[in-house]
């Protein structure tokens, strides 16, 4: 109603927020979420504290699961399953798909309740909400970078023992294509978060459907071993996360099939789920409270 | 423009908010699958609210009717209203924890809200570490959290335990912490419910202060909805009341309170209470009060001498083997005046309606004007889940039929204990 007179009177100018009814599917407030990049680092260290407060073992978790992981990849389906894994040692081979599954894995499964969780928190104050996904993905990340370096330990010691590995040109690329699998787990998981306010049974969905999607992923095959059933090899390319996990044991290992096409394909479906997912979060971020 | 002309701070105009009755989506995916396929098949939908009238399903409900208000800087303004007259949905709408359905909100400035106190601690974090993370919700950024923290230390009266993780905390310390930090933040609008309900007297007392000296000296905006208007005397310079959803009086505080205290009606002795909005979101729901009679009476006012009487009438939703139910009463002004011990209501069994008539001696009761909440708990007193508590104040009137009594002064409290027994006397 006083629309037109506003901007004549000089008191109701400099409105720092405006505050209307939900609108459209783009009302996204990034500029903000970097406006709070304070608390988003300071919900990472909280994500650390926490986690590992009144453990006995405490930190050292971070690099025991993936070592357990690994190992038991190695029994089940390298000896007793006898699967190949591209002429290096089975043992690298599959640190090096866990570790990288874990990352991206651990970025789904830490943001897909963040509404859920968090509804307590969020139902008292206001601020970005997306500062939550970040954070967990953040924290993902240094999980990443602390079992990366653990595996770059073993790596030397299998390069020391007369192991074939070797590093490539494609590790130039891992930063940019592992910054590609947070934004990829950020984008699923808080697609999956935002559908979680209304259908809880997705949250239980989620940990058992990260599970099944790691075995149509190459973590504990290689991608060549399918080349005889090119049925079930298209299945695997269509997965986003396979050209990932290649291109990080192309880069680590000197083995596995990375194509131009995939990397594209991988890339482009890690645009579209992020920019789903952000347009849904902060749609369903300014009403959930009424529905939770 | 001079500095002494009024600034508007806060602008709302026409702002609605509405909220959906009954049932709002099944939760799970079985659910809506389940009452999808009742639709399908002409059934009675299984996960409907028990009670509710299938034509008032998908019925609304508006928390905000049309709400302009337009706070200037540096105001200290009260907001008061009966429980369900939209206090908190406006504040909600201001800290932009929920968006409005219509109107508009302009702000000038952050908003600080403490809506809780205490939100976001974390309890394995030590003190130290919760005021960083509490400041930092609340909008704060690291350097000023930094420039702030002996200031925010030395407030909470917390200072020798610091370094401590909160889990350790009294409540009492808690709190204080909590309000210190939200009491430092350089916000220019402060958005408080209640939080002074607790801490003990002397910090009250102190935070009554502190946001005084928020308001006048720092020309930093309150605004704070509490219940309890000996606070709101204290801290507003203006006051709104909320009735309905709509501001149905803004100015002064005297006049607020007089007219908040006047909406009470205790000419009402039926109420319907099937589609009234519950406390908390899981309440009603298994268990559900359909309506609340004052039994043989054309208004509820009760001489001190009389007994009152309740017809309610309930139904479950599943079997239930012993269901417990007290009455939380409340003085006109909000004061908590007492609960009753709770009662066991006995077993029931889905698809029935039950009618319990229970009595109320309010003879211990002062003269004057309470209400009363119903609050319904499964039977496991230890750790009691809300079965049903609807929004609703039960209003009642009592009044002095002994002549004997003087009038009931207004520091006097609200309970109105027996004579002392005299056991000795000597001349």
């Amino acid at each position: 109603m006083a629309e037109n007179i506003q901007n004549t009177r000089p008191a109701d100018e400099g409105w720092t927020t405006i505050i209307r009814p939900r609108t459209g599917w783009f009302d996204i407030n990034l500029k903000e979420l970097w406006q709070y990049r304070d608390l988003t680092v300071m919900f990472v260290k909280r994500n650390f504290t926490v986690l590992y407060k009144q453990t006995i073992l405490g930190p050292a978790w971070i690099l025991l699961n993936p070592l357990i992981t690994t190992l038991i990849f190695n029994v089940v389906f390298g000896n007793m399953a006898g699967m190949p894994t591209d002429g290096v040692p089975g043992f690298l081979f599959y640190m090096a798909g866990n570790t990288v599954w874990t990352f991206f894995a651990n970025c789904v499964n830490n943001t897909a309740n963040t509404f859920v969780t968090n509804s307590q928190v969020f139902g008292k104050v206001y601020f970005p909400r997306l500062t939550m996904p970040v954070s967990q993905v953040l924290t993902s990340l240094i999980n990443f970078l602390i079992q990366g370096a653990m595996y770059l330990v073993f790596w030397l010691y299998f390069f020391a023992t007369g192991a074939e590995v070797r590093f490539t040109l494609w590790t130039l690329a891992v930063p940019l294509v592992m910054l590609q699998v947070m934004l990829l787990g950020l984008g699923v998981g808080i697609i999956v978060s935002s559908l979680t306010t209304k259908y809880r049974d997705l949250a239980i969905a989620v940990g058992f459907g990260v599970q099944l999607w790691m075995y149509a992923s190459p973590v504990v095959y290689p991608l060549s071993m399918l080349d005889e059933s090119p049925r079930l090899k298209v299945l695997v390319e269509l997965n986003p996360m396979t050209a990932p996990i290649e291109v990080f044991r192309a880069a680590t290992l000197g083995t596995g099939s990375v194509s131009a096409g995939s990397i594209l394909y991988s890339v482009v479906f890690t645009i579209a789920a992020l920019v789903l997912g952000v347009v849904l979060f902060s749609r369903i971020e300014k009403t959930f409270m009424d529905t939770v | 423009m001079s500095t002494t002309e009024k600034r508007p701070v806060i602008q709302v105009t026409g702002l609605k908010k509405q909220y959906k009755l009954g049932q709002i989506g099944g939760g799970t995916l079985t659910h809506d699958l389940q009452s999808w396929w009742a639709r399908v098949r002409g059934k009675e939908d299984p996960n409907t609210v028990i009670g509710t009238d299938q034509r008032l399903f998908g019925q609304t409900f508006m928390a905000l009717n049309g709400v302009d208000l337009t706070v200037y800087q540096g105001e200290a303004l009260g907001i008061i209203g009966r429980n369900g007259a939209g206090k908190s949905t406006l504040l909600k709408l201001l800290s932009r924890i929920t968006a409005p359905t219509e109107g508009e909100i302009r702000i000038r400035g952050r908003v600080a809200s403490m809506l809780e106190v205490g939100t976001g601690f974390n309890n394995e974090m030590t003190g130290r570490e919760n005021i960083y993370m509490n400041g930092a919700i609340l909008g704060m950024t690291r350097a000023e959290i930094d420039a702030k923290l002996p200031q925010i230390i030395e407030f909470s009266e917390c200072g020798d335990f610091i370094d401590t993780p909160v889990k350790r905390y009294s409540s009492g310390m808690f709190v204080k912490l909590a309000f210190a930090v939200a009491a430092h933040l350089d916000s220019e609008i402060m958005v408080m419910d209640e939080v002074l309900a607790v801490g003990d007297m002397k910090f009250q007392q102190k935070c009554l202060g502190k946001m005084s000296d928020v308001a006048n000296q720092d020309g930093r905006t309150v605004l704070y909805v509490s219940h309890n208007m000996s606070t709101i005397r204290q801290l507003c310079n203006r006051c709104i009341v909320l009735d309905k959803g709509k501001v149905i009086f803004d100015g002064d505080v005297e006049q607020a309170i007089a007219i908040y205290m006047d909406t009470t009606d205790v000419n009402v002795v039926h109420y319907d209470l099937a589609h009234v909005a519950r406390m908390t979101g899981s309440a009603g729901k298994r268990f559900r009060l359909e309506t609340l009679d004052f039994v043989g009476k054309e208004s509820s006012v009760f001489a001190d001498t009389e007994k009152m009487r309740v017809k309610i009438t309930w139904r479950v939703a599943e079997p239930f083997a012993g269901i417990h139910m007290k009455m939380n009463l409340h003085a006109r002004d909000s004061t908590p005046v007492g609960i009753t011990h709770p009662v066991d209501l006995g077993a029931a069994e889905p698809g029935k309606l039950y009618t319990t008539v229970f009595e109320f001696d309010p003879s211990l009761l002062g003269e004057g004007q309470y209400y009363f909440y119903l609050d319904i708990f499964d039977g496991a007193l230890r750790q009691a889940v809300c079965l049903d508590k609807p929004v609703t104040e039960f209003a009642f009137e009592v009044t002095n039929s002994d002549l004997t009594m003087p009038e009931w002064a207004a520091g006097w409290g609200r309970i109105h204990f027996p004579p002392v027994k005299l056991l000795e006397a000597e001349a």
